[in-house]
């Protein structure tokens, strides 16, 4: 079960009669590392960005309230709209292709597959290694001018020497291509959930005459479906949040031309590199509002093609 | 596509053409061979970079770019010495960082995580509903709305270039990921467990320590695992705490690596790409079984 449903079933049973709060000193016990964590590391802290987002503040001088200037200044800002349309067109693009190859994947390797293990490891193993800056060097070279991409093209008969990294009009499509390669990850978890639906469905259908992709369309989509919406909802959140890929390729300035410049990377340099900490806190803060909306349209679009069982 | 094919030969009937049954099990058995050879080829074109990539480490600097191939004839060490030794510290320095905050990250968060977690799914307290809202929330919300105030409060402790910002709030279950895997893994445990030590006269610390955490090896795997591997590739709030060499980890280490570099000495930056990784490769190979059972059971990312 996922933490949506978790979610779900709290706010349903806002009013149900409460069990009886007998252990509030025990529990007090158990829950204060994550209490005082919650309160010093996650509440107060929210509560002061949102303070210091209505402020000028560069943590010489103290915080100088400005009023929503922040917040007007960013809808004129170039660089926030472009590192917003990054964001958008990566996390667009990137998202659904994983989430495609990874259930067709998932699919071809659940019909009885020679070597399931193998490949199951195979193709998992990218997703654990492609957070990390050594993944994202390789990616700068396999898509430099000389590397590994433009020899596998010259093998098709394509002789380019273009580096894809450099030319802003690609570069942030070998980002998305890093996120593809990653499909493993929910590979797994589609492997598990088609491991949940019953057999007997898809023989009776057979019985019926439907073919297979019949059997995908009417019993292996609808009954997974919860699963991959579960995965295309933390999968917007996380890729919304990219930045360490970005950083590596573009040596931390987003570029060229602005065309890696996501917003999480864009936060960065005006927080940390300008010390713009009033305007980096607005950011972050439309940044929650952007992520979601974005959770919220996966949510109104589920009900054409989530199903559940009640 | 299977189908339509096996059927069309089907209407031939027997006589005319083969017999159905045995056309439609040569279709499977070339179907299937496709099937293989393109998962196959697939497989190889995806770990083909990161084979590269170890090639080349292995290689003289011309050699490079100009093979792409995966053989090497005469493996040159070279890059190896060069690589450790080309930043302000041996290499080695910055691995040991890095354990040193992985160690107590995994510790903190089996230990902290694994309490709140008892405190939810086991216990009956005032605002559990409103508590458990709030951790699920902050699961959901990026933690840029977090980082500006906590690197302004770590700063004014004058913690910056230390390893506490980064250690401490694993001590504090700030992992919410881990919190929900270990609640739902409690979950599944009898409460019987509990309902037989309680009448036997345990307290709940004695029930969580002595009972239930021993039970709970498996979720402890999957959070140890995961923790080694997220702690170990991140660069965000390393980045921003870790400033002085000194207190370089890995992936600071790399990241410099790539700006103070030269063009032409990309071998020794492979090489040290490569020993990066080998701790997620043991990681990997060791802890297989929990990474799939974790990922599986949470859905997790």
């Amino acid at each position: 079960m996922s933490s949506f449903t978790e979610f779900g079933a709290l706010v349903k049973n806002r009013h149900r009669p409460k069990d009886k709060p007998t252990d509030t000193k025990v529990a007090l016990g158990f829950l204060a590392p994550w209490l005082i964590g919650a309160f010093f590391l996650s509440l107060i802290p929210m509560l002061y960005s949102l303070a210091i987002s209505f402020t000028k503040y560069n943590m010489i001088k103290p915080p100088r309230f400005v009023g929503l200037m922040n917040y007007r200044h960013m809808l004129a800002d170039p660089r926030f709209l472009s590192s917003l349309q990054v964001t958008l067109t990566y996390v667009v693009v990137s998202v659904p292709l994983q989430l495609v190859a990874a259930l067709a994947l998932a699919v071809v390797l659940d019909r009885g597959m020679r070597g399931l293990s193998f490949y199951r490891s195979a193709f998992y193993l990218p997703s654990m290694l492609g957070g990390s800056v050594a993944v994202a060097v390789l990616w700068k070279m396999v898509f430099g001018s000389d590397g590994l991409f433009n020899a596998f093209l010259g093998f098709f008969g394509v002789d380019t020497s273009m580096s894809w990294i450099a030319n802003p009009d690609t570069a942030n499509w070998t980002l998305v291509a890093l996120h593809v390669w990653q499909f493993g990850s929910p590979m797994v978890i589609f492997l598990a959930g088609l491991r949940q639906i019953p057999r007997e469905l898809y023989e009776a259908a057979s019985v019926d005459g439907a073919g297979k992709w019949r059997q995908f369309r009417s019993i292996t989509l609808p009954m997974l479906s919860p699963i991959i919406f579960f995965n295309l909802v933390m999968s917007v959140i996380n890729s919304f949040q990219t930045f360490t890929q970005a950083y590596v390729v573009s040596g931390g300035t987003g570029g060229p031309s602005d065309s890696t410049l996501f917003y999480t990377l864009y936060l960065y340099q005006q927080g940390f590199a300008s010390l713009r900490m009033g305007y980096a806190s607005a950011l972050a803060w439309i940044m929650v509002l952007i992520v979601a909306a974005l959770t919220g349209i996966n949510f109104a679009l589920s009900k054409f093609w989530v199903h559940y069982d009640d | 596509m299977t189908n339509d094919m096996t059927s069309a030969y089907a209407d031939l009937g027997p006589g005319e053409g083969m017999r159905p049954d045995r056309v439609r099990a040569a279709g499977r058995v070339i179907i299937s061979i496709i099937k293989q050879v393109v998962v196959l080829l697939l497989a190889i074109l995806m770990l083909y970079p990161i084979l590269w990539m170890i090639a080349s480490s292995l290689r003289p600097q011309n050699e490079i770019f100009t093979n792409m191939g995966l053989v090497v004839t005469h493996p040159l060490w070279e890059n190896y010495v060069a690589g450790w030794n080309a930043l302000s510290h041996p290499f080695g320095r910055y691995v040991l960082n890095s354990l040193i905050i992985v160690v107590f990250a995994i510790v903190g968060n089996i230990l902290t995580c694994s309490m709140a977690a008892y405190a939810f799914a086991r216990l009956n307290f005032r605002f559990r509903g409103v508590l458990f809202g709030f951790m699920l929330l902050m699961l959901m919300i990026p933690i840029h709305v977090v980082v500006i105030p906590q690197y302004i409060m770590w700063n004014s402790l004058h913690m910056i270039n230390t390893f506490v910002p980064l250690i401490v709030p694993k001590f504090l279950a700030m992992d919410g990921f881990f919190t929900f895997l270990f609640y739902q893994f409690l979950r599944g445990l009898p409460r019987d467990l509990d309902e037989a030590a309680k009448i036997d006269g345990a307290g709940h610390a004695r029930i969580f320590f002595q009972i239930l955490l021993p039970l709970m090896k498996p979720a402890i795997g999957t959070c140890a695992v995961f923790t080694f591997i997220w702690t170990w590739n991140d660069f965000f709030s390393q980045l921003l705490y870790l400033t002085k060499p000194d207190m370089y980890t890995v992936p600071i280490a790399l990241r410099t690596f790539i700006d103070s570099q030269s063009q032409s000495s990309y071998g020794p930056m492979f090489a040290m790409s490569v020993v990066s990784l080998i701790p997620l490769f043991l990681v990997f190979t060791f802890g297989q079984k929990y990474l799939v059972q974790g990922i599986a059971t949470t859905g997790g990312k």
